[in-house]
């Protein structure tokens, strides 16, 4: 589940619950969507109220990536929680700069 | 090692089975009173390896991916989770971190998931027959598998 809300040229996406490969192509359209129309400067991706993950949440992250950098914007993944520190770490994603 | 518990289940190679997948098999566990980490890890990694099996091993119909659980008196979790779908012809290139033939916004971390989140990581292949991922963890120290 996400929450998406737009401030100040941000869309915040707040993400719920669990994210595996079943549940990922929804977040991602609407996420997409929301961009798409609203061409924000910044996409954030809220994660502090992800129970659980696998992989398809780094690439959730990494094709957001893409996404927003193709319209021009800049990506924030902030509030990761300490149990999926983890999976983030192994991912590499720090490397992006992205994560706040 | 001895067995002091073992568990069978099967289902459709849907993607929302994934979900009831790893919750059953963390839920079969419990006896051995993991940590939260621990149940995490293991949830986790078998998300990876049931993802595969149903993105992978049946790209173009429905197949059904089996899974079998033990534990042990030595206090380990082992699990096999298998198909008999295309199977794997590479398996080396298949555990490459970032290797994917997937279109899906995979992120190719599968495997470096599993490997990470469970102490080991067996895999065996034949093309046209299936894969077997077999994960192992130790949960508990205590002599007969149970705290």
């Amino acid at each position: 589940m996400v929450d998406l809300t737009y401030q100040d040229g941000a869309v915040t996406a707040k993400l719920y619950g669990e994210i595996d490969h079943h549940i990922a192509p929804s977040l991602r359209g609407e996420i997409d969507a929301c961009c798409e129309s609203r061409r924000p400067a910044r996409l954030i991706l809220d994660y502090g109220a992800v129970s659980f993950m696998d992989s398809s949440g780094i690439g959730l992250v990494m094709g957001r990536y893409r996404m927003i950098t193709l319209l021009g914007g800049r990506l924030e993944v902030v509030n990761i929680p300490p149990s999926l520190k983890k999976i983030f770490t192994l991912s590499g994603l720090e490397g992006l700069g992205v994560i706040k | 090692m001895k067995t002091v518990n073992s568990m069978k289940l099967s289902f459709i190679s849907k993607s929302v089975n994934e979900s009831f997948a790893r919750s059953a098999v963390a839920s079969f566990l419990l006896p051995l009173d993991p940590t939260v980490a621990q149940i995490a890890d293991v949830k986790t990694a078998v998300s990876e390896a049931v993802t595969n099996a149903i993105v992978h091993a049946y790209p173009d119909a429905f197949g059904t991916v089996y899974i079998e659980a033990r534990l042990t008196d030595t206090g380990r979790a082992i699990i096999k989770i298998r198909d008999r779908g295309i199977g794997i012809p590479d398996i080396a290139k298949a555990m490459e971190p970032l290797y994917t033939t997937s279109t899906d916004e995979r992120a190719g971390l599968g495997f470096a998931v599993m490997q990470s989140f469970t102490d080991k990581v067996k895999v065996r292949s034949t093309v046209g027959k299936g894969t077997t991922v077999t994960l192992e963890k130790l949960i508990s120290r205590s002599e007969d598998g149970q705290k």
